[in-house]
């Protein structure tokens, strides 16, 4: 809400009426009644309906030049409908709207001499007809009552049950919305009714064109009604001003690109980036001048952003003698926005458009640079002209948007659940296309051989990617006190170098539309995070995010994930479990979301993988770290004949195939995209029995096989991402329910990957341990038979206090069988440490 | 001599004609493109169209037909204009239609309410000359021009004589030749220091304008030091065919009509009056709407994409020339082999270095698969002598061969205050170029060895990354502020450094000089001198022509290489690895074309094995060698 100093102060003029003798508030009242601002179009009047079904030729932007100050204008009681908003409203003050362009007089005229007939209602072709209702509004086809009567209708009936928007939360779906809406206003008191236009649509076909065609003579018409009904309802109810309808999402244009001068005066509704906002303009409504010589006051209303001054004084006729009071002046507030393609939208190799926007009165300041938002509004443009005193003209417009409504489309990733937080909007023929490919049997195998074809094989790796690509579906248990559930799928791929990670990570980065991509080597933990800095102009703290947090609901890309440095790498520890990221700095405190699945790329610390090693022990990372990956994948050099002559031949056909071949072979990226966004949005899978039961076996048979052997091979965690995994497996089917097969696939994924990742390399058998406990359990146990070995050995000895470290190591490596190394010696000193059944001292060892 | 063609003389007679004729019938628009388009195809009637490149603005009729070789550098938001307009004629009190199209400025007295209006939309990009273009093909392009421009203002032009030498010139059939071997010469004369040499031969334009000297206006050329006039292109129809870096030949109407400027000056008196108007800031009106006098504006009638900015070739696809290909494809050994000789010289006696030097010329990416550009050949030539200026030499001989080119200094003081990457500036809405905004084919030289130790800022750091970026990637990511976006390339890098380079690259080659010339200045200034001009000339197609062929490996070859990896790799899996490969049919694939071959045969496989077992070869000794020493 705009401070009420800034709104139009002329609706309720505190001025006595012997200030203004001329014209008495009642007329003068009606002046700017919302209904007067309706304003003639420049093209024919009264066009009938047939014009509109053809496309119509690019309009004429120019105004009519029609005096403002002929009694049209100002239209006569008769020409009006029965009933104005005012006699409802009883002196709640209408509120100018200069998102309408109301600043333009214009009449609504009685294309015919007659007067209304009374059978109003059943005129509903205006214009046409012989009897009926021929009060249009000029240029357009649009009668005031019948519009009127629709919208009211429409208020008053539309019910939409399968209402998915936010907005609509805590509504009754099956009750009218928008009279539930009006229920909110008057309890809440702000002025706005929002109206979905595509609820217009579905509900009268007609209005909607009239409304996108003409929004600047239907939405005053709209608040005619809405006010009539509001203020017959609720009578006692107390406003600030009139109820204003913001109609949002018309369906008449999407991309800035688009935009075309067909578009000029309609409502359209385009989606865009905030680039730049100006500061707050005041802009004259409504000029007020004093005679210097008899104290005579007048109004004049500002006309195209002029405002023309008055020459003579009409009370005592003196020429030139009126000067401008500007505290008495009406000013309304108003903003520039910089609207700018948002980059999705964009045609490769061109740069993004970007357009005009003002924002009037409580529209200022709603919305801030950066900010991803849906505007509805009308389009407008205006010729320029070089010069007062040159008659020449720049033979171009200045185009801008007059806003009505701001949605942000990132809004609602502050509050919770929002896979849908950017809708792309998907044509039928696109979601039949996607279904069909959805319903075949090999859907998951073309998919993953469409995931970055230039790369090579390692047919489950990018299984895995595809399944991170859909991720898991999201679950809350905030209520039992566990918060939300990860959904995300976390990746590390570790391998050779050259083996293609690198471009795997920017595949994946170019294919997601909220991808980060960040190298380990150039990251801090700030960058990765987020930071807060001191904006140079206005002196405010700015929080400016890091690479995980523009990653929200999207993949951030580690590449040389080993040369992080640990503080940064620590950072990823809550982001990778928990899904948050807290911040603690220069006095912000705040818990900001990175749902973001992290896929990292990591070397092997001796440049070449060492099979003889464990994972952990091949990349250095911390075992904590590491257990938050669902899939750890190895990518290495086979070294094996048929391999080799397969990859050659795909390599070398990357270098001869055309254009042409490749798309037969493959499924297009654009597909791909589609397909992973459409999946995103519209599946949510939810576990079956059959498959919560076959789940379970899999996570107890886990276990089993651990136990057999006297360790643990498997976790919750493991479970979790078997689940996970599952889910993504149904998802990539557009299947609502985990069946059993999803979990059978998740399983052998599983296993596949912890087969590469977490085989022991001394027994060849799969040990979860390695990857939660950074050892496997059979070097435990070796650890502490040698232990064991050492202590006999030692009490074998007797009774000698003190025994030369040296000397030990060598009589234990003559004792046991299997080969001792330096390292297991010291670690099993200290082992009997620990026991504090010794003591080593330089190179002394000494019981206790 | 040819006689004065209306149609380049008074183009908007012609298109107001026609407009008058079609009796608003809505297809005259696509009449006018088709008159001009016809026009130009006549036998080499483009020649007679003057170049807004060589001559001075000054010297070229307003409203005339004139072409613009130039890169797309900036596109602006579509306008919208009064595509036809009502007039009322104060005189006979008459009401006529008149068109709006591809003029700024419509005539006294509009009708604004008329119903006969037509609103109609257009695109406005900013255009620059291309940037690094190499002086010997400004020269030749100028030499090829027919247009007689003559100073049609009262105006007399201090530097009148260089004109008319030209001009002169020009009836010569040597004329090319000349031209050509003047710059040559010109430039071997003047070595070590271009820069005099480009104020010398620039001078006419800056001389004459002193609107150029004293305006701050920046015009946003990509290199810093570029000259030239850039250019406001209005286009029609079709803007989405074109994309940034595009490189195009522009023809179309010169409009500077002064009222354009008097936007400019009066601005404030106008902002007073119209509030929208005040709302746009200084910036962004100095940005969009600048002198005419400074930045023309053209009104697009045709546009052809320029697949390269080489003179000597005709500009149209290679295809439609076969005969002018087989002449060049005839001598094309021996151009090769004397090519070779010479870049063996400039190399100090490495023929291997010479022979990479050959094939990363002729490098381009001609595909790409997802992210994987194919066809790039990033060559890193490592052991350049650090004393002397033998970069700079070295640059000086790829600058007198190639249509466009760049030297990067990588002094630690460039990478820490250039601007390499493109960034949106906001408040003037405009898109400020930096030297990563290239197009395509440009050779960028990255002299390495300017680099000393020292410390990186930020900017630094970007840098190198967007370095690294385009030559891992041949993509550059523009900075948006709120986001990147990326724009692929295709800009063949050369890195010139002491050791191995700190960026990445395809190929490293360690410079083993065989011959040790007492002064090398003097040395390096003999071999250039000794190139006859036609036969660098020659040089000059051959790069060109041999990037440009087509390429295909036929399916057995396909077998035989594939056996051939299976083979290596069972020998020693760590020598031969899938970058290897890649690397090894980059090479191939540039070996066939640099000897004319547009197909791998089984002898340039063995070839390009055999170059690549050199150069490896080559750079472990000198890793031993360093290695050895203390």
């Amino acid at each position: 809400m705009s401070s009420p100093s800034s709104q139009s102060r002329k609706r309720d003029p505190p001025t006595p009426a012997s200030e203004d003798p001329l014209s008495p508030p009642s007329q003068r009242s009606r002046a700017h009644d919302t209904s007067t601002e309706l304003q003639p179009m420049p093209t024919s009047p009264a066009m009938d309906n047939s014009l509109f079904s053809s496309p119509m030729a690019p309009r004429s932007v120019l105004q009519s030049e029609i005096d403002a100050s002929s009694p049209l204008m100002y239209g006569t009681p008769s020409s009006r409908v029965e009933g104005t908003p005012r006699s409802g409203i009883r002196g709640t003050p209408a509120r100018q709207r200069p998102d309408l362009g109301s600043v333009r007089k214009a009449p609504q005229v009685d294309m015919h001499s007659e007067p209304p007939s009374g059978d109003a209602a059943a005129g509903s072709e205006q214009g046409t007809g012989a009897a009926g209702q021929r009060l249009v509004i000029w240029g357009t086809d649009v009668n005031v009552g019948t519009c009127k009567e629709k919208f009211q209708r429409f208020l008053q009936h539309f019910t939409d049950p399968n209402s998915k928007e936010d907005e609509n939360a805590g509504l009754d779906l099956n009750e009218p919305l928008y009279m539930q809406k009006l229920d909110e206003i008057s309890v809440v008191g702000e002025p706005v009714l929002n109206v979905n236009c595509s609820h217009i649509q579905t509900f009268d076909a007609d209005l909607y064109r009239q409304l996108i065609c003409y929004p600047q003579e239907v939405i005053p018409t709209f608040d005619m009604a809405v006010n009539e009904l509001f203020f017959d309802r609720f009578p006692d109810s107390v406003l600030e001003h009139q109820i204003q309808v913001r109609p949002y999402s018309a369906v008449k244009t999407r991309n800035m690109r688009a935009l075309n001068p067909e578009d000029i005066d309609q409502l359209i509704t385009i989606s865009g980036m905030v680039i730049r906002t100006s500061q707050l303009i005041p802009e004259m409504q409504e000029a007020f001048f004093r005679c210097q010589v008899c104290a005579f006051n007048t109004r004049v209303e500002v006309d195209r952003g002029r405002i023309a001054e008055p020459a003579v004084c009409r009370n005592c006729n003196t020429t030139h003698s009126l000067a401008l009071v500007h505290n008495r002046s009406a000013f309304s507030d108003k903003q520039m926005i910089k609207l700018q393609e948002s980059p999705e939208d964009m045609p490769a190799g061109q740069t993004p458009h970007t357009t005009v926007v003002y924002a009037h009165n409580d529209l200022v300041d709603k919305v801030q640079p950066g900010d991803r938002i849906n505007i509805t509004g009308i389009y407008r443009a205006a010729p320029m002209r070089l010069n007062p005193r040159q008659s020449q003209v720049k033979s171009v417009y200045k185009t801008h948007i007059d806003a009505i409504h701001f949605r942000k489309t990132d809004e609602k990733r502050l509050h919770g659940v929002d896979e849908d937080g950017d809708q792309k909007l998907f044509t039928k023929d696109r979601v039949a296309m996607l279904k069909e490919l959805a319903a075949k049997p090999d859907v998951y195998e073309r998919l993953s051989s469409a995931l970055a074809p230039s790369i090579y094989e390692h047919e489950d790796i990018k299984k895995g990617i595809l399944l991170q690509l859909f991720g898991g579906t999201r679950k809350d248990f905030s209520q039992t006190g566990r918060g939300n559930f990860r959904a995300e799928i976390n990746i590390l791929l570790c391998g050779d170098p050259g083996t293609s990670k690198s471009q795997l990570l920017q595949y994946v980065f170019n294919l997601v539309p909220r991808g980060q991509y960040t190298s380990g080597k150039g990251s801090s933990a700030v960058g990765l995070t987020a930071y807060v800095m001191k904006d140079p102009e206005t002196r405010q703290l700015v929080l400016q995010t890091g690479a995980l947090v523009l990653s929200d609901n999207g993949i951030c890309c580690i590449d040389e994930f080993d040369k992080m440095s640990d503080s940064t790498r620590s950072v990823l520890h809550e982001v990778m479990e928990q899904q948050t990221l807290s911040i603690a700095k220069a006095g912000i405190i705040c818990q900001l979301n990175a749902r973001t699945s992290v896929l990292a790329a990591a070397n092997p610390v001796e440049s070449q993988w060492n099979p003889k090693k464990t994972t952990i022990e091949n990349i250095q990372l911390p075992h904590t770290l590491l257990s938050r990956f669902d899939l750890i994948f190895l990518m290495l050099d086979p070294q094996d004949e048929a391999y080799d002559r397969r990859l050659a031949h795909h390599l070398v056909s990357l270098y001869y195939q055309s254009e042409e071949q490749i798309e037969e072979e493959h499924l297009d990226m654009a597909v791909l995209k589609d397909y992973i966004a459409f999946a995103r949005t519209t599946v949510h899978p939810r576990l079956n029995e059959e498959a919560s039961q076959a789940l379970i076996e899999a996570y107890v048979d886990m276990r089993k096989i651990g136990s057999g052997r006297g360790m643990v091979s498997a976790y919750p965690r493991q479970l979790e991402s078997l689940i996970r995994l599952s889910e993504a497996h149904a998802k990539v089917r557009f299947s609502s329910k985990v069946e059993t097969i999803d979990v059978e696939e998740a399983k052998r994924l599983h296993r596949e990957a912890l087969k590469q990742s977490a085989t022991d390399p001394r027994t060849g058998f799969v040990d979860i341990s390695i990857l939660t406990t950074g050892m496997s359990a059979t070097a435990r146990k070796r650890k502490e038979e040698v232990a064991q070995a050492l202590k006999k050995l030692i009490q074998t000895k007797g009774k000698t206090p003190a025994m030369k470290y040296q000397q030990l190591f060598d009589d234990l490596r003559g004792q046991s069988e299997a080969a001792i190394t330096k390292d297991m010696f010291d670690e099993a000193l200290r082992a009997l440490a620990d026991e504090d059944y010794l003591t080593v001292t330089g190179k002394t060892v000494r019981l206790l | 001599m040819p006689t004065v063609h209306d149609w380049i003389n008074n183009p908007l007679g012609v298109v107001d004609g026609m407009f008058a004729q079609s009796h608003s019938s809505p297809d005259w628009e696509k009449k006018v493109v088709e008159y001009f388009k016809e026009k130009l195809k006549l036998n080499d009637a483009h020649a007679w169209v003057p170049s807004l490149n060589d001559v001075p603005l000054h010297y070229l009729k307003p409203n005339s037909l004139v072409k613009f070789r130039c890169m797309v550098q900036d596109m602006f938001d579509p306008e919208f204009f009064m595509g036809v307009y009502e007039m009322n004629d104060p005189t006979s009190n008459s009401k006529q239609v008149k068109c709006g199209k591809y003029k700024d400025v419509t005539e006294c007295g509009v009708d604004f309410n008329s119903r006969n209006t037509v609103t109609s939309e257009r695109q406005t990009f900013y255009c620059v000359p291309i940037p690094g273009e190499s002086q010997w093909v400004k020269e030749s392009y100028a030499g090829t021009s027919q247009a007689r421009v003559v100073p049609s203002t009262s105006y007399v032009p201090n530097r009148h004589k260089r004109s008319y030498e030209e001009d002169d010139e020009m009836d010569t059939q040597s004329q090319q030749m000349k031209d050509v071997s003047q710059g040559a010469h010109s430039s071997a004369d003047s070595h070590g220091n271009m820069e005099p040499k480009r104020q010398e031969t620039k001078a006419p334009s800056q001389d004459s304008s002193p609107s150029h000297c004293t305006s701050s206006l920046d015009l946003n050329f990509p290199l810093p030091g570029e000259k030239g006039p850039a250019c406001l292109v209005k286009v029609y129809e079709n803007w989405d065919s074109f994309k940034l870096n595009d490189m195009l030949e522009v023809f179309g109407i010169l409009s500077v009509d002064p009222a354009l400027s008097v936007i400019a000056d009066e601005r404030e008196a106008s902002s007073l009056l119209d509030p929208t108007e005040g709302m746009e800031t200084v910036e962004e009106q100095r940005v969009h709407s600048p002198p005419a006098s400074l930045v023309p504006r053209l009104h697009m009638l045709h546009a052809q994409p320029l697949v390269h900015n080489n003179p000597l070739l005709p500009s149209s696809a290679l295809e439609n020339n076969g005969d002018h290909l087989g002449s060049v494809l005839g001598e094309l050994a021996s151009v090769r082999a004397e090519l070779l000789t010479f870049f063996t010289h400039v190399l100090m006696g490495d023929s291997l270095a010479a022979e990479y030097l050959i094939l990363h010329l002729i490098s381009n990416v001609y595909s790409r698969r997802d992210v994987l550009p194919l066809g790039k050949f990033t060559l890193n030539l490592s052991g350049c002598p650090l004393s002397s200026p033998y970069t700079e030499h070295l640059y000086n001989v790829i600058q007198q061969l190639v249509p466009s080119s760049f030297r990067l200094c990588m002094s630690l003081h460039n990478m820490n205050n250039h601007r390499m990457v493109p960034r949106k500036d906001y408040t003037a809405n405009r898109l400020m170029s930096g030297i990563l905004q290239l197009a395509n084919n440009t050779s960028l030289f990255l002299d390495e060895t300017q680099l000393e130790q020292g410390q990186l800022d930020t900017t630094g750091v970007q840098n190198i990354t967007a370095l690294g970026n385009l030559i891992s990637w041949q993509k550059v990511d523009y900075d948006f502020n709120y986001h990147q976006m990326e724009f692929p390339c295709n800009i063949n890098v050369l890195i010139a450094s002491e050791g191995r380079s700190l960026l990445p690259s395809d190929c490293q080659i360690h410079l083993r000089p065989t011959l040790n010339p007492p002064n090398l200045e003097e040395y390096l200034s003999a071999v250039q001198v000794a190139q006859v001009p036609s036969l660098i000339n020659k040089y000059r197609i051959y790069l060109s022509m041999a990037r440009a062929l087509n390429y295909t490996i036929s399916d057995e070859i396909t077998k035989a290489v594939e056996e051939d990896f299976v083979e290596m790799r069972k020998d020693d899996p760590q020598s031969m690895s899938a970058e290897d490969l890649h690397r090894l049919l980059v090479v191939a694939r540039l070996l066939s074309l640099s000897h004319g071959q547009n197909t791998l045969s089984r002898d340039g496989w063995m070839k390009a094995k055999q170059l690549e077992v050199l150069r490896i070869s080559q750079t472990q000794q000198q890793k031993c060698l360093n290695g050895n020493e203390p």
